[in-house]
């Protein structure tokens, strides 16, 4: 399985076996060892496309994983807490609020 | 006969005024809902803004005057507040500050307001610039 001239490290990869030769320089094969390969060459083709891209997304998101776990913050991580509490509070108050406002017009 | 009659009246007609001077208080007590004509002059001149906190502040130099009202507004505000933020089982500064989200929406075109750069905003037709955490 080791006659093609250029080596593609793509087609490695992916099809280590079947699609590493494609069928147009197996001219010594047997019949069924170039119909398999001939059916694996036009699934590669198909999904040429998908595989690239889950190939592609694969090498973002490793290198994303690799941001991650190297870049380390020069700050303290602060979870501003309080100001999710507040918020809930004040949505809790702001009908009583408005309703002292109304009734105490001289001074607001 | 006349005279002791005569005085009945008149006793009658006191009382009537008596009651009538006690609802007249009522009302007017339950009426003193409108601003002070000096502080409603300072707010539509822009002399005194609406904080985010919930009180009020001078905007400008001011005047020891100004600055005696807003005091006394300010602590008028925060006894109400007090006792409307213990009833909510809140603390005051939480309940100042939903009233200054409110009290700032609720400025009209002129007024000043307190944005959340720190900064006086004078109200327009557009809706104010408040806090995120505003409702």
């Amino acid at each position: 399985m080791r006659q093609r001239t250029k080596p593609n490290p793509i087609r490695e990869l992916t099809y280590p076996a079947a699609t590493a030769t494609p069928p147009s320089m197996t001219g010594f094969r047997d019949g069924y060892a170039a119909a398999q390969a001939g059916r694996l060459e036009a699934l590669w083709r198909g999904w040429r496309g998908a595989v690239l891209v889950v190939a592609i997304v694969g090498a973002g998101a490793s290198a994303l994983t690799g941001c991650i776990s190297v870049a380390t913050p020069d700050k303290p991580i602060v979870i501003e807490l309080n100001i999710n509490i507040k918020q809930e509070v004040i949505y809790r108050l702001a009908a009583d609020a408005g309703k002292t406002i109304d009734t105490n017009k001289d001074i607001f | 006969m006349a005279r002791s009659v005569s005085r009945s009246t008149k006793r009658r007609s006191s009382a009537l005024a008596a009651a009538a001077l006690a609802v007249l208080a009522l009302a007017v007590g339950a009426f003193a809902q409108s601003r002070d004509p000096a502080y409603a002059a300072a707010r539509s001149a822009g002399q005194v803004g609406e904080l985010m906190n919930g009180y009020l502040a001078v905007t400008g130099a001011g005047t020891a005057e100004l600055r005696r009202m807003v005091d006394d507004i300010n602590i008028r505000r925060k006894a109400v507040y007090a006792e409307k933020a213990q009833a909510q089982h809140a603390t005051v500064e939480e309940y100042a500050f939903t009233s200054g989200c409110v009290l700032i929406l609720h400025t009209e075109p002129g007024e000043k307001y307190q944005a959340p750069n720190g900064g006086w905003q004078t109200r327009t037709s557009q809706p104010p610039t408040r806090d995120p955490r505003c409702p």
